[in-house]
């Protein structure tokens, strides 16, 4: 026992490695919200008309709305006027080429181990970094053009393509659409846009990183995917914050369309500062993020390896309106400490053979609460729609909670819909077999882990795989339930 | 609020009426849940639990309320015949809301057993009644629930002293009579004492088909290492509205098995709360619905996992055609410091027509770490190429499909553990799937449907 209480004391002193800030000139604009930032928000981007109203409709829903409660969290109250809602890298005058970024800003980058510059270039990823609201700089972009594959910042969007923006910005996620979803619509300051043209299949892993570097601001990026017809792309999306010890709030939208036999994969290691071992400090993580499958036999894949954040609330789901299209939905989500989970999925099968199948692992160790909530509804009209869901909760530590909260709905007599969920504790036999083949229950534990999570991290690509098992080892080596 | 408004009024104009027809130990405990009614109203489909039944809807009916408890002047014994063959029960009936006093036992009750109506018993044992009446129920936040603290004024009462064991089933026949469109709130309180052991038969049935609304709650007390088996049998119409709510508390090492059956009914609301209070208690929480045309049954359950080394076991199978629907939440709740908790719960559903729909949400809040618990969920049909398998054997398609529904809700007939009651539930399913059950039986004058 007494090995034990040692071996949790050392997960819960586990580091978190990426919590340096980055003394890059800042550009902010006052805290608060009202008309007037969201103007001015506007007006900084120099964004047309449409999306100005486009944000004042969505600020003014937001006033009306409450903050959500029906979460197994329990979320300080957080007051809205005290957070900045814009920060950006100063611009110097016009960074012509990498030489002339920041070079404080490469080195932050460095330190995430991004492949910006272009000298690692080879090793194969599109990168869009965000930093705290603001897009820095995108790789690889001249590449993907001659493929006519648009992967830009959403700032640039709204100026060159104007039209595929308005035509798809709010179409999966209207801005009435939840508390965060009103606030994000409304002050939104950059994200990723990525337009794969017909039959085109990317080349290469288009991937984001987001930081969150400036004190007391929020993050509210916006990142709209559109897969035209037999296109594909996959998409990686990682998240690191500095160590604060005051909360930092992130409200994303991510929207994802797929047209006929489109694909989309889209994969998240969420590593935000999660707060330190009393709880103090970390990041909010209220994330909306919905893709719909809006073309026959087209398919969206979420994955997400997450391990960061003080709360969060996310759910990224799958409209299944083509028919013969697939959803799927792969999680792993650690919590440690007092950092509080509450993640799932939705997916609403509309259109006929339409396929989901969802395999969600929480891990919850020292005084973390980890919940799965789900939705698996078919509509009368799905005809022979076919659900799996599995969810399996691993406890280290008597502290801790683990939670499944699954709804069915099914409103169709041909629909098979499944679900199982486990919840234990690692088992003693295991450890044990692993002992007297004399590997230490340090080690033994590591192992129990990652092949409890191997399920969700192949399905990750293959650089982020190796960054999820790092960060899985991070948080939970040596952990002894 | 309009709904409750009726009943506000009501309740501050009658509460002598009420109150005179009652025990005072029932009046006590009326105050606090008439406020708690008053100030939070019926449960609406805006609240989490209540999503799929409408109940605001269903109390906002004018229905008449028999206040003043008018004795109906009807012999239950002589028109009711719907006994189970061969289980030889103590019989007990509650109309409407009033315990039937003319009690005719076949047998005579053990020694020291009380059973009886709540209301005489309280007047007659209040120290020993006091000690357990809603106690259990107070709690809740469910506002049936208090809403029938404040008005019930009669039930039924079952005190089974230590070691007693009771052999033979004691039924308790719930029936609605009146002619008018009634409803009717009545309590039972089931007391089994250290090392005693009972089992109880609880059957719905509405004798006109006329708007029912029946709201009746039950709180069971089980002592130490005592058993006791609860079952409830629903076999009503279509105009009927049954919301029942189950309480129960178990002390170390006490075994309870409860099954709720629904075959015949219009609109079924039941709640299940199990407190596992003491270390090494056990539930067996079973139950099945069988529903058509408009018909829905809503189930809620929690069990609370108080005490470590605790386990509970949990199934709910439902059947759904015709334009049917159903719902099932079950929540299981492991407290921080129940260890060695096992806990399972299953729920499985067929869905035989295409407006026949299923909601499910079996949810599991865990806060120790050293428990094994699971739940599954299934919703879907018949399986095509079994009953392919069946008729290349030369079995009807209707035979094949029949056999392959009570396959299907076998098992949780089998958690009966009264031989012959689960013969007679295994005989009205089969009637009930071959659409016969309508049929009145001989002797009979109930009006099933």
């Amino acid at each position: 026992m007494e090995d034990n209480q040692k071996l949790l004391k050392e997960i819960t002193s586990g580091e978190y490695k990426y919590g340096f800030t980055t003394d890059i000139d800042t550009e902010y604009i006052p805290t608060g919200l009202n008309e007037d930032i969201v103007r001015l928000i506007s007006a900084k981007k120099n964004e047309p008309e449409w999306l100005l109203d486009f944000r004042l409709k969505a600020f003014r829903h937001w006033q009306t709305l409450e903050m959500p409660q029906w979460a197994h969290l329990d979320v300080p109250e957080i007051d809205f006027q005290l957070i900045a809602y814009y920060a950006a890298p100063k611009k110097k005058e016009g960074p012509k080429s990498l030489d002339e970024v920041d070079p404080e800003l490469l080195k932050t980058f460095d330190k995430l181990g991004i492949p910006l510059e272009e000298q690692k270039m080879h090793l194969g990823m599109a990168v869009d970094a965000i930093v705290d609201s603001v897009s820095v700089k995108t790789t690889h972009k001249e590449k993907l053009a001659e493929k006519g594959i648009i992967f830009c910042s959403i700032s640039e969007a709204v100026q060159d393509y104007p039209d595929l923006v308005r035509q798809y910005m709010g179409s999966v996620v209207p801005y009435t659409d939840n508390f965060f979803a009103a606030l994000n619509s409304a002050v939104f300051s950059d994200g990723s846009f990525v337009y794969i043209p017909k039959g085109v299949r990317c080349p290469m892993e288009l991937s984001s990183y987001f930081r969150i570097n400036a004190i007391n601001t929020g993050q509210f990026e916006r990142t709209l995917i559109i897969a035209d017809d037999d296109s594909y792309v996959s998409y990686l999306e990682g998240c690191t914050a500095p160590q604060r010890d005051e909360n930092q709030l992130h409200a994303a939208i991510v929207e994802i369309i797929t047209n006929e036999r489109a694909e989309v994969k889209y994969s998240t290691v969420q590593n935000w500062y999660p707060g330190d071992k009393e709880g103090k400090g970390g990041v909010y993580n209220f994330v909306t993020k919905r893709g719909i499958c809006k073309g026959d036999n087209s398919k969206i894949s979420w994955t997400q390896v997450e391990t960061g954040s003080a709360i969060t609330w996310k759910y990224p789901s799958c409209i299944l309106k083509g028919d013969n299209s697939i959803g799927e939905f792969y999680s792993v989500a650690v919590t440690n400490n007092y950092q509080q989970a509450d993640t799932g999925t939705k997916m609403i099968h509309i259109g006929k053979n339409t396929k989901s199948h969802i395999v969600s692992k929480g891990i919850s160790a020292g005084h973390s609460q980890n919940s799965y909530r789900g939705l698996v509804k078919v509509v009368p009209a799905a005809e022979n729609a076919r659900n799996f869901s599995q969810c399996d909760s691993l406890l280290m530590g008597d502290k801790c909670g683990a939670h499944t909260f699954p709804y069915m709905e099914v409103d169709n007599d041909t629909a098979i819909v499944e679900h199982e969920a486990t919840t234990s504790k690692i088992s003693e036999d295991q450890v044990f077999y692993c002992n007297q083949r004399g590997i230490s229950t340090e080690d033994a534990v590591g192992l129990i882990v990652n092949g409890y999570a191997k399920e969700v991290i192949n399905k990750l690509p293959m650089e982020f795989a190796v960054e999820a098992q790092r960060l899985l080892q991070i948080s939970l080596e040596g952990s002894v339930g | 609020m309009l709904a409750e408004q009726q009943y506000i009024e009501l309740f501050q104009k009658y509460r002598s009426e009420i109150d005179s027809h009652a025990s005072s130990l029932m009046n006590e405990e009326r105050a606090f849940s008439f406020d708690f009614f008053a100030k939070k109203g019926f449960p609406n489909q805006r609240d989490e639990d209540f999503l799929h039944i409408n109940l605001e809807k269903q109390f906002s009916n004018d229905y008449g309320m028999n206040l003043k408890a008018v004795d109906f002047k009807v012999d239950p014994y002589k028109f009711f015949r719907c006994t189970v063959p061969g289980i030889n029960s103590h019989m007990f009936f509650v109309i409407n809301d009033q315990f039937y006093p003319n009690v005719q036992l076949k047998y005579e009750l053990p020694q020291g057993v009380i059973a009886g109506s709540l209301r005489e018993m309280s007047k007659k044992y209040p120290e020993l009644i006091r000690s357990y009446y809603n106690k259990l129920a107070k709690n809740t936040t469910d506002t049936t629930v208090h809403f029938n603290t404040a008005f019930a004024q009669d039930g039924f009462f079952l005190y089974v002293p230590k070691g007693v064991v009771v052999e033979k089933t004691i039924q308790l026949v719930n029936m609605m009579y009146g002619g008018v469109d009634m409803m009717a709130n009545s309590r039972n309180l089931i007391v089994i004492e250290e090392g005693a052991s009972a089992k109880l038969l609880v059957c719905g049935h509405a004798m006109e088909e006329r708007s029912y609304l029946a709201n009746r709650v039950t709180e069971v007390f089980v002592g130490k290492g005592a058993k006791y088996d609860h079952y409830k049998l629903e076999n009503t119409n279509e105009k009927m509205t049954n919301v029942g709510s189950l309480f129960v508390s178990q002390d170390q090492e006490s075994e309870v098995v409860i099954s709720e059956i629904t075959l015949q009914n219009g609109l079924t609301r039941n709640n299940v709360v199990v407190n596992l209070d003491g270390e090494y208690s056990s539930v067996v929480l079973g139950g099945m619905a069988i529903n058509d045309c408009h018909q829905h049954t809503d189930t809620h359950t929690i069990i609370n996992h108080n005490q470590p080394n605790c386990s509970s076991k949990e199934l709910y199978k439902y059947v759904l055609d015709g334009e049917a629907t159903g719902a099932f939440d079950g929540r299981i709740l492991v407290k921080k410091d129940a260890q060695k908790t096992s806990a399972h719960q299953t729920n499985r559903n067929i869905c035989l027509n295409k407006k026949a729909k299923m909601y499910t949400k079996p949810h599991l809040e865990i806060y120790a770490d050293d428990v094994s618990c699971s739940h599954g969920a299934t919703v879907g049909q018949l399986d095509d190429s079994t009953v392919f398998y069946l008729r290349s054997r030369g079995i009807s398609e209707v035979e094949a499909k029949m056999l392959l529904m009570f396959a299907f809700v076998n098992d949780v007939e089998e958690l009966i553990r009264v031989p012959a009651l689960q013969d007679t539930i295994r005989l009205l399913v089969e009637k009930r799937f071959r659409g016969e059950l309508n049929k009145k039986c001989e002797g009979c004058s109930s009006h099933c449907k």
